[in-house]
C-alpha cells in the first residue's frame, strides 16, 4: 500500500511485540491484585516506555505518618517503591501498598513465610480510598441538599428530586416500614438512606475506570459494618435483651446454652455484613479483570473478541450487582434494627 | 492423607449452591402460583439468597 509509510508499519508491528512480549499471565495477576489495593497516590495509570522506564500518570496525596512524631510528606517521595524515600533522617519504603522504615538503601527484610520484619510505622495517610470517600461524601451532600431545597414552596419534585424521590419512597415503604415497623422507623431513616446511596454510588463508581474502588476494601465495609452494629446494640430495648440472654418459651437448660449463641450471633450478624459486601464486590471485580485480562493472553481475533463479549456481558450483571448489594446491606440493616425495637406483642409461647 | 482446606471450602460453595438453587426454583414455583406476589417473594428471596451466600463467602475466605 503506497499511502503507508513504512516506519508506520514498523510502528505497528512494534506495538503489537510489545502487546505479544510484555503481557503475560503474571503480570495480569499483579495487575489485578494492584488494583484491589489502596495506593498512597492518586494514580491514573502507568505504562513502560521501550527503555523499561515505568511512568505514572496520576497526581501525589499526603503521607503522615507517626513514628516518633508526626511525619508529613508527599507521596511523591516514595517513587511508587522503586526508591527509599528519605524524611527527617528517617528512611520509607513502599512495599506492596505499605510503608515500612528501612535503612539508607531501601533493605527490607523477610522471615521464613516470606513477611517483611521491618517496622511498620502508624499510617494515617490520605491514601486513594480516603480521597474518594470524601468526594463522594461531598457529592451525596449536594445532590440531597439541593433535592431538600427543591421541595420548598412546592411539593412537587424538581430536578434531581424527579430521579431520587422514587428511590427514597422505596427505602422507607419497601425497606423501612416493613423491618422496623410504623412506630420506630423514622428515626433510622437517615442511617438507611445514607447507607444505600453511599454503598450504590460507591459499587457504581467502582465500575468506572478511574480506578475508585472503595467497597472491596474491607475497612470500608468493616466501618460500615461497625455502624449497623453499634445502632442496633444502642437501640435494642428489654425485649430484645431478654431474647438473647434468657430466651423465653423454652426449658431452662436450654436457656442456658442458648444464651451464648445468641450472643455470639449479634456479632456474627454485622460480620456477615461486612463480608458479604466485600466479597461480592471483590470477587466481580477479579472475575472482570480476569476475563478482560484473558483478551490479551488470547491475543487471535476470536478469543479476544469472545472474551470483549463476556466482559460486556459481566460489566452488565455487575451494575446489577452494584444496586443490589446496597439493597441487601440497607434490607439486612433494617431488619437488625426491626429485632432491636420489636416490642413484646405476642403470648409467652413462641 | 491430609484433606487440603480448599476441598472443605468446595463443599460449602456446593451446598450453597444447591440452597441459593432450592431458593430461586421455590420462588419461580411461588411466583407462577401467585404472579400478585411477585414483589414479596422476590424481597423473601434475596434476602435468604444473600445470607446464604454469607456462608459460602466466609468458607472462601477461611482457607
Amino acid at each position: 500500500m503506497s499511502f503507508v509509510h513504512p516506519r508506520s508499519v514498523e510502528h505497528v508491528y512494534k506495538i503489537i511485540d510489545i502487546l505479544e512480549t510484555k503481557v503475560s499471565k503474571t503480570e495480569i495477576k499483579e495487575y489485578i491484585n494492584h488494583h484491589l489495593l489502596d495506593s498512597h497516590d492518586f494514580g491514573l495509570f502507568s505504562y513502560t516506555t521501550d527503555e523499561g522506564e515505568h511512568k505514572y500518570i496520576g497526581a501525589p496525596l499526603p503521607v503522615i505518618l507517626w513514628d516518633n512524631g508526626l511525619q508529613v510528606f508527599y507521596s511523591s517521595k516514595l517513587h511508587h517503591g522503586e526508591h527509599v524515600a528519605e524524611h527527617n533522617g528517617n528512611y520509607y519504603m513502599l512495599h506492596h501498598s505499605k510503608i515500612y522504615k528501612t535503612d539508607a538503601e531501601g533493605t527490607i527484610n523477610y522471615d521464613a513465610e516470606h513477611h517483611p520484619t521491618n517496622v511498620k510505622p502508624l499510617d494515617f495517610s490520605i491514601t486513594k480510598n480516603v480521597v474518594f470517600i470524601l468526594l463522594v461524601a461531598i457529592l451525596m451532600f449536594f445532590l440531597f441538599t439541593r433535592m431538600a431545597k427543591s421541595y420548598k414552596g412546592n411539593l412537587m419534585p424538581k430536578g434531581m428530586g424527579r430521579l431520587l424521590e422514587p428511590i427514597v419512597l422505596y427505602v422507607r415503604d419497601e425497606i423501612a416500614v416493613p423491618n422496623i415497623g410504623e412506630k420506630h422507623y423514622k428515626r433510622y431513616m437517615s442511617y438507611l438512606l445514607t447507607v444505600f446511596f453511599f454503598v450504590w454510588i460507591v459499587n457504581l463508581f467502582g465500575l468506572t475506570p478511574i480506578g475508585m474502588n472503595l467497597t472491596n476494601n474491607i475497612a470500608v465495609t468493616f466501618c460500615l459494618a461497625i455502624i449497623t452494629y453499634l445502632i442496633t446494640t444502642f437501640s435494642g430495648n428489654k425485649n430484645y435483651w431478654k431474647h438473647i440472654f434468657w430466651m423465653p418459651g423454652v426449658p431452662v437448660p436450654m436457656k442456658i446454652i442458648l444464651a451464648p449463641i445468641e450472643l455470639l450471633g449479634t456479632f456474627i450478624k454485622p460480620f456477615a455484613l461486612m463480608i458479604r459486601l466485600y466479597a461480592n464486590i471483590t470477587a466481580g471485580h477479579i472475575v472482570l479483570m480476569s476475563i478482560i485480562g484473558m483478551m490479551f493472553v488470547f491475543n487471535n481475533w476470536l478469543g479476544s473478541s469472545l472474551s470483549f463479549l463476556l466482559a460486556f456481558v459481566l460489566g452488565i450483571l455487575e451494575l446489577l450487582v452494584a444496586a443490589l448489594q446496597a439493597y441487601i446491606f440497607t434490607v439486612l440493616s433494617a431488619l437488625y434494627f426491626g429485632m432491636a425495637v420489636e416490642e413484646h406483642h405476642h403470648d409467652e409461647a413462641h | 492423607m491430609e484433606i487440603p482446606a480448599i476441598v472443605g471450602a468446595g463443599l460449602v460453595v456446593i451446598g450453597a449452591g444447591i440452597g441459593i438453587g432450592r431458593i430461586g426454583g421455590s420462588a419461580m414455583d411461588a411466583i407462577a402460583r401467585q404472579p400478585e406476589a411477585t414483589g414479596k417473594i422476590q424481597t423473601a428471596m434475596l434476602i435468604a439468597a444473600a445470607l446464604i451466600e454469607g456462608i459460602g463467602f466466609a468458607a472462601l475466605f477461611a482457607v
